[in-house]
């Protein structure tokens, strides 16, 4: 049982957590004028990387709040987590 | 009382009381603190059972829980399989039996109860011997908050099996000392009986109490007899010891050949010998204690076969001085005995060939190989393992973060290194200097050590006899053989995980706490490799069996999954309701009058809210407060349709759907305010929507000024529905003027009853009539009786959700998830009149223009009318094109798509059902099959409303 | 005509609860008027219009007028009053915060208290809370969104001493729990027996 830390609650076990995919893939401004393929993209397309991914997760049994966290998905570490409106971090 | 095999004195057992015990139904005597194995080896038996697959007599191998051969099945006090003789606790009572391998079931309830327990500490430390305690005892005095914890009933570890001192007095009067010590210590927790079966991340540690088991018919039934207990630690500190490692010979599973170091156990812990004439055989130093010790304690011990070129000159001395025979550079090649041994065979040993021999009489044959560290806790939290060419054993072989290994399963060899060691790691863990600075953190002084001589590292005898080793056993519990191992490696098996799974080694009861190291070891010699390069198998959860019993704790029966009822629950109850699961909710399905089956009652209620007046605990449908300035913009961007024109005091319906165009949830929604909405949603969408809603905002319109908060158990709802809804709602809010022209269809008027506030909303989800009724639960039980009061003149009937689903399914209203599947759109629902062109974007628009949803095969929800007017088809059934000779096609057969929905209609007279239909609604009047129990049935198909489609009733 | 009456969704229970022994004693504590608050900003405005400093720190709770006031997120607080009727209390509440950007919502039936006090409703609590519960970590003033058993609860400490704490519980799963609570209760609330 891992322990996620919610940037709010601090550390809590993972089973308070629902997954939400990768994070920064944000709704297209104008869905409208894309291509079926590129609207095809966003709605199914996701990266899928062994080692460092960003990822939306939910403290869905805690506060609720979303957050992004940067994991590992070779060995499920979570390397930081961070709030929706911090960018992105750059990692090396 | 004889138990012929018992020490006159000594022993930790309680020698003041006797216990009564059954084995293989003969009735045996032993101690308070005997194991079942020890009491058996008291009355001189050593077989246990039979071996799985060659039926060998098997016996006592070891002391505890790496004891490959006692497998045994208790019968009384309650049945339970696959135990070891050498970890049950003897209790009076106790009836139990040998086992070839596989145990039986019990085939009666388990009643005992099982539970678990969040801790939190600082420093867990498993093991409770030497290293564990000094590390824990470091700890606790640091003021840190301290899990000991330790499988044996006993702390001491390997103390307890044998006669070392500490500080010039015997080492278990410090073991006494110091678990006084951590028992006064606030913020210790010492569990003994307790194994550390598993370790995960962040120092998430699964230990099994085993809490009543001992006391047999004796354990009180409100104690749980086991428990997980779920410790969270900064620091594991690993000190569970080592296990002694066997050297595999030919015919070594006889019963009688045992570990040297579990034979040192039974004489000082139990006061038992296993034996009267001894034979040892060992590759290093420490078997000869136990010659030594068995000696004076009245063995004779005939020989020690110490497989060393040179054997250990200061031991050798040692037993020369006492008599004892050493034969340096000789092994053990076989035995002989029937169901016990009677001779070792010993032949010279010189540059791994195996000399002419001669057999020595015994009935005990001790072995050692050497000691493999205890390593799985390390090895299950990733850690790599480093071979020792001199010990021939896997050790740890890196630094984990918050895991340190200590005392011997770190490899450390000696009592004294083991308490230092303990103590070095537990300060560590604390991050506290490595050199004692308090006076009162001391430990006690061991013996100086002995420079061991060095080991040999031998895994097996060559096998003289031309069996090939056939009868040399690796795996005594998978009866796997050294010549196994050949044939895997023969067969091209290089990779160790690949010989376990193809010889089955280490796959047994004991996941190879014998056999796995044995096995890397042999394999690397047939293969040529370094052991290094083989390495070990994966070491993985459970370090020993542990019952799903346990592992389930108190979540069975009752607790099992968590029943949500409404308010009105127990009128349902006392009303006769037969209940149905929708999710985790309980909702009555019908009320049956006595002498009705649920055919009956649904046809009864049925009719009552189509031609008079039912009502309905609706009080499940989710429920969300949505409120600022930005609600109706909300609204708007997730509902297919408009929202923001809709007029307070008014409701409309609305689809949801992804952005992959399929319908997610559906419902209706009343605006109270400019900017303040309720939204309802299915019984199974409640919380599914406000997270979808959440979702939005937070991760994509945090501008917008919109909150939302489920009130679903903040109001429930009963629709009365029917033709009379009118009168009774009337009656019993008559500050509310009902008429059709006052509160026409599809708006709401809040009033109150006697104060407290009630909203009414003339929604309808049947097609009749109808005002659905909410209010605070705190007040649901009062109002639902004021309605029932009012509707008796016109036989209000309460309905369930079966009667419910008919109605709907009559007006060919959709359950999502039961009509849907996610892969269905608006438009296959015949719904394009619910999807909004005005608004520029909305989320699942863009799908919509996809080229598949044009598609003109895509499936839609049509109405199924059965020609027979009396099967009821079964929900599910595949739909196929007529055939007009009646029969399926040969397979794979076309198919035009399925059943959702599908009940008998008392309106209609016959029954009929809702499907989804490949480009459906073009075939409405045709006839197609759907195959019930081999026969296809004819079909109309219908539009999917087969009830007033004009919506007359509905809005009258 | 009489006055409607009020019924707790654990009415049934009332009894066996008044039977407990002190080291776990448990009450329901029903028919409290809750509203939950949400507001972006907090500060002395905010105060002002409240009458109480929401707290900000995750996992917290102050007293807050009769009632208390519970960080439930970054910018959501369960308020509760034990004087003011739930559509009193949401009105004022809401008048409160509706100019700040704010929204309020009457939840006073969404959720029941359940209050456990005595030495061994901790160890009660363990058996199905993650939460490290220790009076040195989750003293009074802590609380707590998460998982008790399988029921989701807002987990308060209401004292110093680990044995006094208040657990709020969705309404339809409060039968659960308190069943749950019972059958976690029972190691300490039998009288031992060693019989068969």
């Amino acid at each position: 049982m891992q322990l996620i830390a919610c940037p709010w609650c601090g550390p809590r076990e993972e089973v308070e957590f629902s997954y939400g995919g990768q994070a920064h893939v944000p709704y297209p401004d104008s869905p409208a004028e894309l291509s079926d393929e590129e609207w095809a993209h966003y709605v199914f397309f996701r990266d899928n990387p062994k080692g460092r991914f960003a990822e939306r997760w939910n403290h869905s049994a805690g506060c609720r709040r979303w957050f992004n966290a940067i994991r590992d998905t070779a060995t499920y570490r979570f390397e930081r987590v961070y709030r929706l409106d911090d960018p992105k971090p750059v990692t090396p | 009382m004889t138990s012929p095999f018992r020490t006159p004195e000594g022993g930790r057992i309680d020698r003041s009381a006797t216990v009564e015990f059954t084995f293989d139904g003969q009735v045996l005597r032993g101690h308070p603190g005997d194991t079942l194995a020890s009491a058996l080896l008291a009355n001189g038996r050593h077989q246990v059972a039979t071996s799985v697959k060659f039926g060998r007599p098997r016996g006592i191998a070891a002391a505890w829980a790496e004891d490959p051969g006692g497998l045994v099945q208790i019968e009384e006090p309650f049945p339970e399989p696959m135990l070891l003789a050498t970890t049950v606790e003897l209790y009076d009572g106790l009836a139990a039996s040998g086992l070839p391998g596989q145990g039986r079931l019990a085939d009666v309830p388990d009643s005992a109860r099982y539970d678990a327990v969040h801790s939190h500490v600082d420093v867990l430390v498993v093991g409770a011997g030497p290293a564990g305690l000094a590390a824990a005892l470091t700890a606790s005095r640091s003021g840190a908050r301290v899990a000991l914890v330790d499988e044996q009933s006993e702390a001491g570890g390997a103390l307890l099996g044998t006669d070392d001192e500490l500080d010039g007095a015997p080492a278990v009067d410090w073991v006494a000392a110091a678990v006084a010590e951590l028992a006064a210590t606030p913020d210790v927790l010492h569990l003994q009986r307790t194994t550390a079966f598993g370790l995960y991340d962040d120092g998430f540690v699964l230990a099994l109490e085993r809490r009543t088991d001992h006391l047999g018919a004796a354990a009180p039934k409100h104690v749980s007899r086991q428990r997980v207990w779920r410790i969270r630690a900064r620091s594991v500190v690993v000190a569970t010891g080592a296990h002694e490692r066997p050297v595999v010979f030919a015919d070594n599973d006889r019963p009688g050949t045992m570990l040297a170091g579990a034979a040192r156990t039974f004489l000082h812990r139990y006061g038992v010998l296993p034996g009267r004439e001894a034979v040892v055989f060992t590759t290093n130093d420490s078997a000869y204690d136990a010659a030594l010790d068995l000696f004076r304690a009245g063995v004779r011990v005939q020989a020690v076969v110490d497989a060393r070129p040179e054997g250990s000159p200061q031991r050798r001395a040692e037993c020369e001085g006492a008599g004892i025979r050493v034969l340096s550079g000789a092994v053990v090649t076989g035995t002989q005995g029937v169901e016990r041994v009677t001779h070792a065979l010993v032949a010279p040993f010189l540059d791994g060939e195996v000399g002419a021999g001669s057999a020595i009489a015994c009935d005990l044959l001790l072995v050692s190989g050497g000691w493999n560290p205890a390593v799985h806790l390390f090895s299950q939290a990733r850690g790599r393992l480093r071979y020792d060419a001199t010990l021939g054993a896997f050790l740890p072989g890196e630094e984990l973060d918050g895991v340190a290994v200590a005392g011997s399963a770190a490899g450390v060899p000696d009592l004294a290194g083991c308490l230092a060691d303990g103590q070095r790691v537990a300060r560590a863990a604390l991050g506290v200097p490595a050199v004692p600075s308090a006076a009162d953190d001391r430990l006690p002084t061991a013996p100086e050590p002995v420079v061991p001589t060095a080991p040999l590292v031998l895994w097996r005898v060559p096998d003289p006899s031309g069996a090939e080793g056939s009868t040399s056993f690796v795996d005594l519990q998978r009866d796997a053989t050294v010549a196994d191992i050949a044939r895997a490696v023969g067969a091209g098996l290089r990779s160790i995980e690949h010989v376990k799974r193809y010889t089955t080694i280490g796959t047994a009861h004991d996941q190879g706490k014998t056999s796995g190291v044995l096995t890397s070891g042999i394999v690397a010699e047939l293969l040529g490799v370094p052991v290094q390069d083989t390495g070990t198998t994966t070491f993985r959860p459970p370090y020993t069996p542990v019952a799903f019993a346990a592992l389930a704790g108190r979540d069975r029966g009752r607790l099992f999954d968590p029943e949500r009822v409404t308010a009105l629950h127990e009128w349902h109850v006392a009303a006769g309701a037969v209940f149905e699961d929708v999710g985790q909710w309980k909702r009555p399905r019908h009320y049956p009058r006595p002498g009705e089956d649920m055919e009956a009652a649904v046809l009864r209620e049925c009719a009552a809210a189509r031609t008079g007046v039912g009502i309905l605990d609706g009080s499940t449908l989710g429920k969300i407060d949505v409120q600022g300035p930005d609600a109706a913009v909300l609204l708007d961007r997730l509902y297919t349709n408009l929202m923001s024109s809709l007029k307070v005091g008014s409701v409309r319906y609305g689809v949801m759907c992804g952005v992959d165009g399929m319908v997610i949830d559906d419902g209706t929604v009343l605006r109270l305010a400019e900017d303040r909405f309720l939204v309802l949603t299915t019984t199974g969408g409640a919380a599914k929507v406000l997270d979808w809603m959440e979702e939005w905002i937070q991760t994509e319109w945090p501008d917008l000024r919109v909150h939302c908060t489920s009130v679903t158990e903040q109001w429930c709802t009963f629709p009365v529905v029917g033709p009379r809804s009118r009168d009774v709602v009337g009656a019993v809010f008559p500050g509310v003027d009902v008429s059709n022209e006052a509160f026409p269809f599809m708006t709401w008027r809040d009033t109150t009853l006697d104060g407290v506030p009630v909203r009414l909303a003339r929604i309808s989800f049947s097609g009749e009539l109808a005002y659905e009724v909410y209010v605070n639960p705190w007040y649901a039980v009062a109002v639902w009786q004021r309605l029932l009061d009012a509707g008796r003149p016109h036989g209000i009937t309460p309905y369930g959700t079966e009667t419910m689903h008919v109605l709907r399914a009559e007006k060919g209203y959709p359950i999502i998830g039961q009509d849907t599947d996610g892969t269905v759109t608006p438009h296959d629902l015949g719904m394009a009149w619910a999807v909004s062109k005005k608004k520029p974007d909305f989320v699942g628009k863009r799908s919509f223009a996809r080229p598949e949803n044009h598609n003109p095969l895509r499936k839609h929800l049509v109405g199924l009318l059965p020609v027979d007017r009396q099967t009821v088809l079964p929900e599910g059934s595949q739909i196929v094109e007529y055939r007009t000779d009646g029969r399926l096609p040969a397979p794979p057969v076309p198919m035009l798509g399925h059943v959702t929905s599908s009940y008998r209609s008392a309106e209609l007279a016959r029954p009929f059902a809702l499907a989804l239909v490949k480009g459906g609604r073009e075939r409405i009047g045709e006839t197609v099959h759907v195959p019930v129990d081999g026969t296809l049935v004819p079909v109309e198909v219908t539009g999917s409303v087969l009830v007033d489609p004009e919506g007359a009733r509905r809005d009258g | 005509m009489a006055e409607l009456l009020r019924t707790s969704p654990l009415q049934a229970w009332t009894d066996t609860f008044a039977r407990l022994p002190d080291p776990v004693g448990i009450t329901a504590e029903p028919f409290v008027a809750t509203v939950d608050v949400r507001l972006g900003t907090v500060g002395p405005e905010a105060s002002a219009a409240l009458g109480v400093d929401l707290p900000t720190a995750p996992n917290t709770w102050v007293p807050a007028g009769t009632g208390r006031a519970v960080w439930l997120g970054p910018d959501e607080w369960l308020l509760t009053s034990s004087t003011e009727t739930p559509e009193e209390f949401e009105a004022r509440v809401r008048a409160a915060v509706l100019p700040l950007g704010g929204s309020a919502t009457d939840v006073s039936a969404q959720r029941i208290g359940l209050r456990l006090t005595g030495a061994r409703v901790r160890d009660v609590l363990a058996t199905g809370c993650s939460i490290d519960l220790h009076p040195r970590v989750f003293g009074r003033g802590s609380s707590a969104q998460t998982t008790l058993g399988q029921a989701g609860v807002v987990l308060l400490a209401l004292s110093d001493a680990a044995d006094d704490f208040l657990v709020l519980v969705r309404s339809s799963f409060a039968g659960y729990l308190a069943d749950w609570l019972l059958d976690a209760a029972l190691e300490f609330t039998t009288t031992p027996t060693h019989d068969r």
